[in-house]
């Protein structure tokens, strides 16, 4: 069995102890729960088979939903050690655990709960956006989902069985060799993220597919939504991106496993060229995760001020001049690792110039907003808290780009509040916004508004009093990644920062209070319309939830907010006949390639070399299969078309 | 679908390729490759120009790849295609020219590796 | 209608109007983009490459270790297989399945011709000591060259299930989408070869 022995279980260590028991129990009854109450045959063959957008979205945003409660709790962790760990005092989390938290901290935040959340929300609504019927490859999609949560799968098996990295979450060579990371913490890493990696950039290459082929009929470029656009840009990026990231891993991992000398110490190896190259992919993935995040803001603030979105142009050169540009600055990543003064002038300048269409787009909003009829609804207060925030994290982040200021403030925990100001104020308050805004489109009733209300400001001020006394510690010469510190004048911002996680705790515990009230009284909040914010674009044209096929009849499109424009225009007798459609079937392809990617992930980490043939073998042996046998597809008739769509008009109140 | 049906052309495989297309192609690739080895290895060219000569020979065999084999053109049809691929080469040129640019500043501005492990012992 | 003022950039964001695209067209755009993400990854390889070409820890560099007559007659084979390959796809077009199995099966020898030549280089270089493990050089040589022999492997796999799954189920629409998607994976990889000669081997030897 290669590696693997009793002892990679941590019986020695409590808290990681502890930890494993109760992941270990938390699982163990979930699984029973379901097979007691017989659910497996449901959840196979509507939810673990699916090849339907709707139901792949869903699974992406529960497993973001489900990783953010274990990344939190990392989070929580390392704020309460450094509360404590002031002066002589060593805090709970020796060093060995607390360089595992705060790798597997950042490696989950980012892989397994931003982009899941956004590739998620991406899936659910796009092909409702563009008046379509699912995306252009739907197994395809089920297959990156399963890769997705393979991997996810893999990190949370490190807690229990063997340690995680103790790199960060980018694992820099030297310490990410072999020489000085023996053990299976690195491998974890890097095959769970190979993993996952693949599942993205299928998902990208589906998604860039189905915007630039399937829109509905008089749907032209410029009268996609924002969203679209967004999703298009963001996907772009990932298909450029993330084979930089897989060739770089496979670099490390060839390193590590066959003796190479690409980021080594010895024999020719250079390890900045990992740091290079890593992050050629790593600044792209910022724009990855906020480029959708944007697009969220632009559907939510022009729906809640009931205006059209200002300079919808503007907003569409700007999302591509980003795309451009996102490739362009990833040397500002490491100005201080010595690549000169004229190198680092340029890529300071190329990241002060980036800011500007981010700049252009920020006005924007705040011109829709500006003589709009606005509804405090909970998106807008999450767009609002935005805005703000963005704004305050986008101006440190050019203050960075600034070479010489950089030399100050590199590894700092300046550094730190900067880009959890960036990514929480633009992703994560993006996805919750997104999450409110689209959840009865996806289950047919709203969410309760009262405690969404409760998680914006329980997240807001939490957010501000967590990482503002950050900003000033990275002023104060504090670094990153600290586990106990000298300086116990510090103690005072790090109990501060404390505080403000606690109240990001309450802020979580919100969300899913509302989850757990809103499913009990969800039938005082039916969705009966489908249209319950009075939306603009063509997804709330649907039942709530959209059938499976989206649209009986693909819809005509002849401007911007289409639906909008079809409301104003009042309602449209239906057609005599509808043609039947075909759906795809569902497959259970996605859900066994990700089963033997686990198993030759795992035996490859721990060296079970049979194991690892075996799984590949059957992983190729799964797609030749699946790939021989014809896929046929469900038909759906005209005459059931024509019930459904009757007993649709039926509800929705016209106009 | 009925928009699916009525726009397929009549000729399936409508990639607009013949064996003259290709024959034609083969040949120019053959001329470009036995340039390449002679630029490389013989002394026709000037010296210091043979980098850059490499470098000119093997875009045009890319491209005789790209038009013949692939039939890439910039037909209203093929706009797509054209700037996924201009799109991609961008990137492709960024991370190879950008990565020489900054490691060879990195490589004049550093100590080398060993000398660094050396200063610490 | 909002259309952009550049003119070229005008009639393309005015168009795309039609409707969703045919399954052909979908699924060949879709291969395509995957084909660019194909050459992005190759290009942090080539990357690394050239930035590790001069690192030889002491040991054999390129100019010792390529033979240049060698790699020329892995690049007839490779770029006669992508020519026969066309032909092959030519043929299906115009249902004419016994020039297209010939065809294929010129383009299996050929392929397999070059892998088997690749294969005997590497295993020549191991013995004499130049694994990739060497040297930084050696690793970036392998891993570049060898990447692109997987490739071509996992491509004669593929062409031997396309040609099996061709004769069972016959020239049906989702298996010529297939093929085509095939001869596009076929002639990128023959891209990537130019490429390789050109930096690997012709301006390595000199």
């Amino acid at each position: 069995m290669g590696k693997l022995s009793w002892s990679a279980i941590p019986f020695d260590q409590p808290i990681p102890m502890a930890a494993s028991l109760l992941i270990t129990v938390g699982v163990f009854a979930v699984l029973g729960l379901v097979t007691w109450k017989g659910w497996w045959p449901y959840l196979w063959r509507e939810w673990l088979t699916s090849v339907d957008h709707k139901r792949i979205g869903v699974m992406y945003v529960l497993l973001a939903l489900v990783l953010l409660l274990r990344g939190f709790i990392d989070a929580i962790m390392m704020r309460s050690q450094l509360a404590i760990a002031a002066g002589g005092a060593q805090g709970y989390l020796p060093p060995e655990h607390y360089d595992q938290i705060f790798s597997a901290h950042g490696t989950i935040m980012i892989f397994f709960m931003a982009m899941p959340f956004l590739v998620g929300l991406m899936n659910f609504v796009v092909p409702l956006q563009l008046g379509v019927r699912d995306v252009a490859f739907p197994v395809l999609n089920a297959i990156s989902f399963w890769l997705t949560a393979s991997g996810a799968l893999l990190v949370n098996v490190s807690l229990v069985v063997g340690e995680f990295a103790r790199t960060g979450w980018l694992a820099y060579p030297p310490l990410s060799e072999l020489q000085f990371s023996p053990g299976v913490g690195v491998d974890y890493y890097l095959w769970s993220l190979e993993i996952s990696g693949i599942g993205t950039l299928l998902a990208g290459i589906n998604m860039v597919t189905t915007i630039l082929k399937l829109r509905a009929p008089g749907m032209t470029y410029m009268r996609m939504p924002v969203f679209c656009w967004t999703s298009l840009c963001s996907s772009m990026l990932i298909v450029a991106a993330f084979p930089v990231l897989t060739a770089t891993f496979g670099m490390l991992l060839l390193d590590r496993y066959a003796g190479m000398h690409f980021f080594t110490n010895d024999g020719g190896g250079n390890f900045m060229m990992y740091i290079n190259l890593i992050w050629i992919w790593g600044h792209p993935e910022v724009y990855i995760l906020a480029l959708p995040a944007f697009g969220i803001f632009s559907e939510v603030i022009a729906t809640f001020a009931g205006k059209q979105l200002f300079g919808y142009r503007s907003m569409v050169l700007a999302t591509l001049a980003i795309c451009v540009l996102s490739f362009m600055v990833w040397l500002h990543h490491f100005f201080t690792m010595g690549a000169g003064a004229d190198v680092n002038a340029v890529f300071g300048i190329m990241s002060m110039i980036i800011a500007i269409p981010t700049g252009v787009k920020l006005f924007n909003w705040l011109f829709t907003l500006y003589q709009g009829r606005i509804r405090f609804e909970v998106p807008v207060l999450w767009a609002i808290g935005f805005m703000v925030t963005f704004a305050i994290g986008g101006m440190t982040g050019v203050l960075q780009a600034v070479p010489p200021a950089d030399f100050v403030l590199h590894n700092s925990l300046f550094l730190v509040a900067h880009f959890h100001n960036v990514i929480i104020g633009a992703v994560l308050f993006g996805a919750m916004a997104g999450y409110y805004y689209w959840f009865p489109k996806a289950f047919g009733f709203t969410l309760d508004r009262r405690l969404g209300m409760v998680s914006f400001w329980c997240w807001l001020v939490g957010f501000y009093l967590a990482f503002m006394p950050l900003y000033a510690l990275g002023l104060l010469g504090m670094t990153r990644r600290m586990q106990h510190y000298a300086d116990v004048t510090w103690q005072p911002y790090l109990i501060v920062a404390e505080a403000g996680a606690v109240v990001i705790l309450c802020g979580i515990a919100a969300t899913i209070a509302q989850l757990v009230v809103s499913i009990r009284t969800r039938e005082q909040r039916r969705d009966a319309t489908g249209d319950p914010w009075n939306g603009r674009t063509l997804e709330w044209s649907t039942t709530s939830p959209p059938p499976s096929y989206n649209f009986a009849v693909l819809p005509q499109v002849d401007s911007l907010d289409a639906f909008w424009v079809m409301k104003q225009r009042g309602p449209v007798a239906p057609p005599e006949h509808y043609q039947s459609i075909e759906v795809p079937r569902n497959s259970p392809n996605g859900f066994v390639t990700a089963f033997f990617a686990v198993v030759t992930g795992f035996a490859l980490i721990w060296h079970i070399w049979w194991m690892a043939i075996v799984g590949l073998a059957c992983a190729v042996l799964t797609l030749l299969v699946f790939g021989w046998v014809e896929r046929h597809e469900d038909e759906i008739s005209g005459e059931q078309l024509a019930d459904a769509e009757r007993a649709r008009l039926r509800v929705v109140t016209p106009p | 679908m009925m928009e699916e049906h009525a726009r397929q052309p009549a000729d399936e495989d409508e990639h607009s390729g013949s064996i003259v297309t290709y024959t034609v192609g083969l040949a120019f690739a053959l001329l470009l490759t036995a340039a390449s080895f002679i630029v490389s290895q013989t002394g026709l060219l000037w010296a210091p120009g043979v980098p850059a000569g490499l470098a000119v020979l093997a875009i045009a065999q890319m491209g005789v790849h790209l038009v013949f084999f692939l039939h890439i053109s910039t037909g209203p049809d093929n706009t797509n295609n054209v700037l996924a691929l201009a799109f991609g080469v961008l990137i492709a040129m960024l991370v190879v020219g950008g990565s020489l640019w900054i490691m060879a500043n990195l490589n004049t501005n550093m100590l080398p590796a060993s000398a660094i492990m050396e200063m610490q012992r | 209608m909002g259309t952009a003022e550049l003119p070229g950039l005008g009639t393309t964001m005015a168009r795309g109007g039609e409707g969703p695209a045919p399954v052909r067209i979908v699924v060949g755009y879709g291969f395509w983009i995957f084909l660019l993400s194909d050459i992005i990854m190759f290009s942090a390889l080539f990357a690394s490459y050239a930035v590790l070409s001069g690192q030889t820890a002491g040991g054999p560099s390129g100019r010792e270790l390529f033979e240049l007559r060698h790699v020329g007659v892995e690049t007839l084979c490779l770029l006669f297989s992508s020519y026969t390959c066309g032909l092959g796809l030519l043929a299906i077009g115009r249902r004419q399945l016994r020039g297209f199995y010939l065809a294929f099966a010129i383009t299996f020898v050929l392929g397999a011709t070059f892998l088997g030549l690749e294969i005997s280089e590497f295993v020549g270089m191991v013995t004499r000591g130049a694994g990739p493990s060497r040297s930084a050089f050696l690793s970036a040589f392998f891993s570049l060259v060898g990447l692109h022999g997987a490739h071509v492997t996992a491509g004669l796999l593929w062409l031997s299930f396309m040609v099996a799954q061709t004769a069972a189920r016959g020239p049906r629409d989702f298996v010529r989408r297939r093929l085509l998607c095939f001869s596009l994976f076929w002639h990128a990889l023959d891209i990537i070869w130019v490429a390789l000669l050109t930096l690997v081997y012709l301006m390595g030897a000199r």
